[in-house]
């Protein structure tokens, strides 16, 4: 099995379903960071047979309730003095920004340039979130 | 308070904020000299991107009585829309000449985009087939003045219940009063969307049905609220042509409801409802036409916050 080497301190994205970790890693715009972030595909895993983990290396101040939008079964370790200080379960965000696109043809979101997609949770339970300009409902799959 | 809020859905506003906007409705009705000089030196911006006779008219109209002034244009070709201005900062722009606007715009959302981006209050006057706030005030001011009171009634809502805009915001604002029962009279085709009916009438309880036949709805209804299939909604004309005549109100028809029942339409109409039942008493569509003004009177005083004593 590939090893990549522990944390002393960071932040470690666990239980990304396999192959979604490139889409948080863009999400999180991890592309721009100039500290160390190692992205595993495929790990084997007993619940989920297979996983993604992201491993972030001393940033642990990044925003990552969008987290809670893409998979609400992504479990986050934050790491200090090689010690698991916090676990965190996310819930979905209350808003999500410029993650999506309202897919409504008569939305103002496809014509206006420049226009944040703006969407807002409606059913915590279900994640379902409607389009804050033409309601438009969403569902995540 | 409302002044300084926008009107982008009825529930913008509370039913005791309504119910303010409504008493000095009534006041104006009473007395509409009274308010003639309440705007002086204001001006409202109407940003028409759409067609429109009522909805504009009506505000100016609303305007001009209440001694303000308007400025605007009446269709998207006559702004610099055609030169390629975004929404965002046409909106910037009015902002800095007037004190209050109003949009129609025919995309979905865009009232609620102008809000964000506005420092001055902003009126969806109709935004595609989502909603069109004013109308419901001027609808629920008909019920309460010739009923006497928003509540314990059953309303048939016939004809496009899919793009119908006015229909999406007027089952919203009654969503909020006691013991309503909604008809939902439509084609397959034309049937409410789902943000209204899992939203709004599953969400709230609301006793509600939906059916395809207008005749067999009719003795029960207290009101019965028509529209228009609006063919300025259709991507395709033939889906147009197919549906336009689904529902057609005659004095034949009418014969199966009840006394006491009355008949809104939001206006225009094309051919739902024959000229005939317009000398029916039940007919109360122009009456509408006229609280609509006046209902557009007291939302600008309040918005504007200016003094409504008399």
């Amino acid at each position: 099995m590939l090893n990549v080497d522990s944390l002393k301190k960071g932040i470690v994205i666990d239980h990304i379903k396999a192959g979604k970790s490139m889409e948080i890693y863009n999400y999180l715009n991890l592309d721009k960071a100039d500290y160390t972030v190692a992205l595993i595909k495929n790990v084997p895993s007993k619940k989920m047979k297979k996983k993604d983990i992201i491993k972030i290396e001393n940033n642990i101040d990044l925003n990552l309730n969008i987290l809670g939008y893409i998979d609400p079964n992504i479990t986050i370790n934050v790491i200090e003095n090689d010690k698991i200080i916090k676990k965190l379960k996310l819930d979905p965000p209350e808003t999500v920004k410029n993650v999506m696109k309202c897919k409504n043809p008569r939305c103002i979101t496809s014509s206006e340039s420049e226009i944040e997609d703006i969407f807002q949770l409606i059913d915590k339970e279900k994640a379902v979130y409607k389009c804050i300009y033409c309601d438009q409902i969403y569902k995540r799959d | 308070m409302l002044k300084g809020r926008h009107l982008i859905e009825p529930k913008d506003f509370s039913k005791e904020e309504l119910e303010e906007i409504f008493n000095l409705t009534d006041k104006i009705v009473e007395k509409p000299e009274k308010f003639n000089k309440k705007c002086s030196g204001k001006i409202l911006a109407n940003l028409f991107y759409e067609p429109s006779t009522r909805t504009r008219l009506s505000f100016e109209a609303a305007m001009f009585r209440l001694g303000g002034e308007v400025v605007g244009f009446s269709s998207a070709d006559s702004s610099s829309v055609s030169k390629g201005e975004s929404l965002s900062d046409t909106i910037r722009t009015v902002g800095c000449y007037s004190d209050i606007c109003v949009i129609r715009h025919p995309k979905e959302g865009a009232p609620k985009l102008a809000s964000l981006k506005s420092e001055i209050p902003i009126i969806n006057a109709g935004d595609g087939g989502h909603q069109h706030p004013t109308q419901t005030l001027t609808d629920l001011m008909t019920i309460r003045s010739i009923k006497g009171t928003i509540k314990n009634f059953t309303i048939g809502i016939c004809g496009d219940l899919k793009f119908g805009r006015t229909v999406h915001s007027l089952i919203k604002a009654l969503s909020r009063y006691d013991n309503i029962r909604f008809i939902l009279i439509s084609p397959e085709e034309l049937k409410i969307p789902d943000y209204i009916k899992d939203e709004v009438l599953i969400k709230n309880n609301l006793e509600f049905k939906e059916t395809e036949k207008l005749e067999s709805s009719l003795k029960d209804l207290d009101i019965l609220y028509m529209t228009r299939v609006q063919r300025e909604r259709f991507f395709n004309e033939a889906d147009y042509i197919r549906l336009k005549d689904s529902y057609r109100l005659d004095n034949k028809k009418l014969e199966l409801a009840k006394d006491d029942m009355i008949i809104l339409h939001p206006l225009p109409r094309v051919n739902e409802i024959a000229s005939e039942v317009d000398e029916d008493k039940r007919a109360k569509y122009f009456q509408q036409v006229k609280y609509g003004m006046f209902v557009r009177m007291a939302l600008i005083i309040k918005l504007l916050g200016v003094d409504e004593e008399c």
